[in-house]
């Protein structure tokens, strides 16, 4: 009821903005009959799928630390940016994994799981926790046997070294495919360097600064014919950008 | 036990375009329809919110408008020796769910056919003679013509309001546009778009070249638009978060932004979504439909009784639905017997990539449809004498965007981490540019859609199974056009060229183009098509099958325009010859 | 059906002041139809047809500030509707505010602007609803606390604001100014929501038409006022408006969405010409607006980043919008009220502007609560109230966090 003006109010609806035909939004058993009007609920969105600051949801404390020394370096620290592990990455990771994408819910996983011709992708019965959950045991229980310490604890020359060779397959791993596990792990780095900040990675947007990419912008109509000039449009995430905030 | 629903006049499958075309063009007509859509309601301001559209992880790497593979998925192999193995997680391809349909998502690109594509077979025999067409061929007519398809492609645009420059009016050849495209009746609705960097200069060296340049038409639209059925559009604004992405300020013409607002005030027209069709239901002579099976999201079946069955439930869905309800022979390419699923075909991709040092091009502005093109490499808009092949590629500069988990172009050799390659893709982000050529993709005996014999969706129904591999001649096509795209991009002057034409097998990985064809074509011959030109099957006269799946092979273009013409065409036939007199509408 | 005395139509067929040549019969073809097109004037639906619910059967709860009130089955029905109402008592309902009975009518029947309404267009009314399907749908329309729900102390509130008395045209008026004069300020009782309330309830008559709070949206000004009203539409923007729920400025939404699809789609030409020059031609012409808030203000320079990233891919750059489409922000009235409960209620839960035949797109704006917090949509609001020939006072973040709260009760 309204705090302001004292006035009467007109009418409160069972349903907003009803119609004069009738309006049936009725759930029959699962499916929605949509016949008149087309729907509208107040304060509807369909929201992104993150998860909350601080803390591991999906890795142990000992996964965690392997993880961001690996993003350490697949994103090393250099004058054009934070290192992966500083832009969190590994965060990004440890979210994906604790969400749908980490069970690969929304993916046919139904067998026979029968390893077919390159052109048949990946066949693995692997979820993506149990690639990384694999996997890490895996690359440490190759570091400890090869180089008596695991992967965190190696020198950056050392990590690149076992990085390259589980990248081109030199390096084996016996509970998983090694190349399968690095696959995923880059790709993952990857979208945790350059998604938007809202998924826990490219903190404060430093791959899209790095870059010179604008992030989630919409309108771009007094842009588009300037040909070849620099556009100085700093970053904006779907969570907004420091510009909004009142200075001064 | 399915329960029983009260009979409607007309069922449609599926509330893309196809199926909204046909919903608003027969309840016009006074039948009562009834659309089922698998997927849900979809809604610019709640599932595109402008807050929430542009998310590069959810839309373009978790595929979030995109049908779930968990919910249905297809298997695929390159040839019949093989055993095909499911697509757990869509890579060559994106088909849509909800309402809209893959329309939500697309780019734009609204391409018509040319004239002779209708009649291929006979134009290119007649032309160059049946000895030069390749063996492994399997090209079909279409069993209609440009002047049946004209006023369709005519109607789509007005819905769509599609943005470009006519480059044949009535006959006239006009200045700055396509002058290989058929004869329109009208100029495009809305004006060109603006167009950026990228393909402003790709058009000025093409021009120098001697080619004609043209913006590429496009259903993003470039102005305010009113559309027939009085439905309102806004400008494209150029974000950059297109192909894959819903639009949030209902400037990408779908079903959705264009026709679902008019359709759904109609009284005699009601939607159910979340209603997965589950198989036609046949009478016992198997000649005619009854009705429909489908299942709601708690697993009841319910039947849905009606006169007329329409299916417009996307290439794949089309011909699944087909072979699970027994319409037609299954077609088997070692007898080469049967009609249901042959000539399936796809787009053969190919793409040349620029390296500039000086040249700043602002990849992330733009949009799917956003770009200039040239047809001289297209279909047979060149003369393929001696050449060994037919076939060829629309050719263009469309940059769609420049989000960078997935664009941050390096050159080949580039490692894929560290600080090279840190280095390199900061250097190349705002200087690397692509020429796209999308072309033809020729139907042979060897590709085509069946059952899977071993996976199955969820409720226990075979998968589709995709046979397909590019013919020797796409390849040589392929291998032809880039070549011919590199003399252009040499004419721009960049530091490096990487040429990237289609080559060996059909890779499911990779994205390469959601054009998938066939399976269910259109003719004149019952042997060898499963519709008649109205898009009505052969086999059962009150069954109307529209999609893609009516095309014979795939010209170097985009589908969905015909798609919409083959929707317009088919709803017109109901409404003028078949709700007058039901039956068979043209003698085998 | 029920028959007058044959004195009751004598003094009807005296006191007609509307003279028409066809039969003074009240269930007369002509009689019926005109009643009906009177009751689609006067929106009678929106308080007398519940959603969903059988035509006039009543049940439509209107929430006031002393509690609630449900609008009454006004079908024919002999128990529960209007069946043994004769016109004469029909006839003070509308001009006295007083029900079958004898009993005072609160001012939620807007019998203060139906006053005017003449005896012949209440006759016609009468005619109609007489012929309606009756329905048994028994209503208790006093649903307020004690003591409002005492009737008696209506009379003291007639007295402070209600004035009897049907309409007078104005001899220098043309017709139509007349005829718009007539629809406003009586049947199309368009001040119950435009005009500013006092603590009683009743209309504050010297600020006509100036604006007024229900329900968590805001009837923006409808005078003449260039500024915050409708001074600066043409009167096509008005009829446009009227007719198919938009015109270049602006979309109706919320309950002015449901005016146009029950009632002022259905109105003819004639009407909603009339009505527009009436409004046209009323108070506050020479209004000067005030100075805005200076760009440089902390709240306006955050307000625009924010506008640049979530508003300006539909409302563009310039304020002007997209007609029919997208609101034309830059010199809109309702932008430029000084209450901005709408704008708030808009931008945090969203808003679906209906389609109308005439314009059946029905566009949504989005729901941003979940993404800007409350200083963002004070910033925004304020930039876009200063910016573009716009002037009005800020918004402040607690005035947000208050309507965001009581949207989500």
């Amino acid at each position: 009821m309204s705090k302001t003006l004292p006035g009467i109010s007109r009418r409160h609806l069972l349903l907003s903005s009803a119609a004069a035909f009738f309006v049936a939004i009725a759930s029959s058993a699962g499916a929605t009959i949509i016949k008149g009007v087309t729907p509208f609920k107040p304060f509807d969105y369909s929201p992104p799928e993150t998860l909350g600051p601080g803390g591991w949801y999906f890795f142990t404390p000992q996964e965690g630390q392997t993880i961001e020394a690996l993003v350490e370096r697949l994103i090393p620290a250099d004058d054009l940016s934070t290192s992966g592990k500083d832009a969190g990455c590994a965060e990004f990771i440890d979210r994906q994994l604790a969400g749908s994408y980490g069970t690969f819910e929304r993916l046919y996983m139904q067998g026979p799981f029968v390893t077919g011709t390159p052109e048949q992708g990946d066949q693995s019965p692997f979820v993506p926790q149990q690639r990384y959950r694999i996997g890490l045991a895996a690359l440490d229980a190759h570091c400890r046997q090869t180089l008596q310490k695991p992967f965190a604890e190696l020198t950056a020359e050392q990590k690149d070294k076992v990085l390259s060779g589980v990248e081109s397959g030199d390096i084996a791993f016996k509970e998983i495919d090694a190349k399968l596990f690095f696959g995923i792990l880059l790709q993952n780095t990857m979208e945790g360097f350059f998604a938007d900040p809202i998924y826990g990675g490219n903190r404060d947007m430093v791959s899209w600064k790095m870059l010179g990419f604008p992030g989630a912008r919409y309108d771009y109509r007094d842009y588009v014919e300037l040909h070849n000039q620099k556009i100085d449009l700093p970053p904006l995430s779907i969570a907004g950008r420091p510009e909004w905030k009142k200075r001064g | 036990m399915a329960t029983k629903l009260p009979k409607t006049d007309v069922v449609i499958i599926g509330l893309g375009w196809a199926g909204s075309i046909i919903a608003n063009e027969l309840t016009d007509e006074g039948l009562d329809v009834v659309a089922l859509e698998r997927g849900p309601w979809r809604d610019t301001a709640t599932d595109f919110n402008i807050a929430s559209a542009a998310d590069e992880l959810r839309y373009s790497q978790r595929q979030d408008l995109m049908l779930r593979t968990v919910q249905n998925t297809i298997t695929m192999r390159n040839n019949p020796s093989q055993t095909a193995l499911p697509m757990r997680n869509w890579g060559s391809f994106h088909p849509g769910n909800g309402t809209g349909g893959a329309g939500n998502h697309w780019a734009g690109i609204t391409f018509r056919f040319q004239p002779e594509e209708f009649r291929l077979k006979s134009y290119l025999t007649e032309k160059y003679g049946s000895a030069a067409m390749p063996k492994e061929l399997t090209l079909q007519d279409w069993g209609t013509d440009w002047s049946e398809m004209e006023p369709f492609y005519d109607a789509f645009d007005k819905v769509a309001g599609t943005s470009g420059k006519a480059g044949n009016l009535k006959g006239e050849i006009q200045e700055g546009g396509n002058p290989f495209e058929g004869a329109r009746s009208s100029e495009y609705p809305t004006r060109p778009l603006k167009q950026p960097y990228g393909p402003t200069l790709f058009a000025e060296a093409a021009r120098n070249l001697g080619y004609k340049a043209f913006p590429v038409p496009s259903a993003l639209i470039s102005e305010p638009y009113t559309n027939s059925l009085g439905v309102t559009m806004g400008p494209c604004t150029f974000c950059g978060f297109c192909t894959n992405y819903g639009c949030a300020n209902y400037s990408k013409a779908s079903a959705i932004t264009t026709i679902l607002p008019a359709l759904v005030r109609k009284s005699n027209f009601t939607a159910r979504t979340n209603s997965e069709v589950l198989r036609i239901v046949m009478d016992s002579t198997g000649k005619k439909a009854t009705g429909v099976v489908f299942v709601d999201t708690s697993g009841n079946e319910w039947e849905l009784p009606a006169d007329l069955v329409v299916v417009t439930a996307f290439t794949f869905e089309n011909v699944r639905l087909m072979l699970i309800s027994g319409v037609g022979t299954p077609y088997d390419p070692i007898s080469n017997t049967g009609t249901t699923g042959r000539n399936y075909a796809y787009q053969t991709a190919n793409g040349v990539q620029l390296f500039f040092d000086d040249k700043n091009f602002n990849p992330f502005i733009g949009a799917g449809a956003v770009g200039m093109g040239i047809d001289e490499l297209n279909n047979d808009n060149f003369d393929h004498s001696g050449l060994g092949f037919f076939g060829g590629g629309s050719t263009r500069v469309t940059p769609i965007g420049a989000a960078p988990i997935g664009n941050r172009p390096t050159p080949p050799g580039t490692p894929r981490w560290g600080s090279e390659w840190k280095k390199e893709t900061v250097k190349n982000y705002l200087s690397t540019m692509s020429i796209g050529c999308e072309a033809s993709s020729y139907a042979t005996r060897n590709n085509y859609l069946s059952l899977d014999p071993t996976y199955k969706d969820r409720l226990g129904r075979p998968l589709l199974r995709v046979t397909f591999d590019f013919p020797q001649n796409d390849l040589k096509m392929a291998q032809y056009v880039t070549d011919k795209v590199e003399e252009i991009a040499k004419a721009m002057s960049p530091r490096q060229i990487v040429k990237n034409p289609a080559k060996g097998s059909w890779n499911g990985g990779p994205y390469q183009s959601s054009h998938i064809v066939g399976g269910f074509v259109m003719g004149a011959d019952p042997k060898t098509s499963s519709i008649n030109k109205y898009l009505q099957s052969w086999d059962v006269s009150n069954l109307f099958v529209v999609g893609a799946s009516a095309f014979p092979q795939n010209p170097g273009y985009n589908p969905t325009a015909t798609v919409g013409a083959l929707a317009f065409k088919a709803a017109d036939a109901i409404r003028s010859l078949y709700v007058k007199n039901p039956g068979p509408l043209v003698q085998a | 059906m029920k028959q007058l005395s044959l004195t009751t139509v004598g003094l009807l067929v005296l006191m007609t002041t509307v003279s028409f040549a066809q039969s003074a019969r009240e269930d007369s073809f002509e009689q019926i139809e005109r009643g009906r097109y009177l009751s689609v004037l006067g929106d009678c639906s929106a308080c007398h047809t519940a959603p969903g619910g059988a035509p006039f059967a009543g049940g439509v709860v209107l929430k006031t500030p002393f509690g609630n009130l449900v609008g009454s089955n006004i079908t024919p029905d002999v128990e529960t509707g209007i069946g043994r109402m004769t016109e004469e008592e029909f006839q003070k309902v509308m001009s006295d505010g007083i029900g079958k009975g004898g009993y005072h009518l609160y001012g939620a029947m807007p019998f203060t602007a139906f006053t005017k309404v003449s005896k012949a267009d209440n006759s016609a009314i009468y005619a109609y609803l007489q012929s309606l399907q009756p329905v048994k749908n028994p209503i208790e329309s006093n649903q307020l606390p004690f003591p409002f729900s005492v009737r008696t102390s209506l009379i003291v509130w007639n007295y402070l604001n209600f004035q009897k008395g049907e309409f007078k045209p104005d001899p220098e008026k043309s017709e139509a100014w007349n005829r718009g004069a007539y629809i406003v300020d009586g049947l199309g009782h368009c001040g119950t929501c435009h005009t500013p309330k006092t603590a009683l309830g009743g209309d504050k008559n010297d600020l006509f038409l100036e604006g007024a709070t229900l329900q968590d949206w805001y009837a923006p000004n409808i005078t003449a006022d260039p500024h915050k009203g409708i001074g600066s539409w043409s009167i096509e923007d008005l009829t446009q408006y009227l007719k198919t729920g938009t015109n270049r400025f602006d979309t109706a939404s919320g309950p002015m969405a449901e005016e146009v699809e029950n009632s002022s789609q259905h109105w003819t030409d004639a009407d909603l010409q009339a009505v527009a020059i009436y409004l046209k031609d009323g108070r506050n012409a020479d209004a000067k607006p005030p100075q805005p808030i200076a760009a440089t203000d902390n709240r306006i320079t955050a307000g625009r980043e924010i506008y640049a990233d979530r508003c300006s891919a539909c409302h563009t750059p310039s304020g002007e919008g997209i007609g029919r489409l997208f609101p034309k922000l830059a010199k809109g009235p309702l932008v430029n009220n000084d209450d901005a409960t709408t704008l708030m209620r808009v931008v945090l839960a969203g808003s679906k502007a209906d389609g109308t035949h005439a314009a059946p797109t029905g566009p949504i704006m989005p729901s941003f609560a979940w993404n800007l917090s409350d200083d963002d949509v004070a910033n925004v609001l304020t930039y876009v109230r200063n910016s573009w020939g716009n002037a009005a006072p800020a918004v402040s973040a607690s005035d947000v966090a208050a309507i965001r709260k009581g949207l989500q009760e």
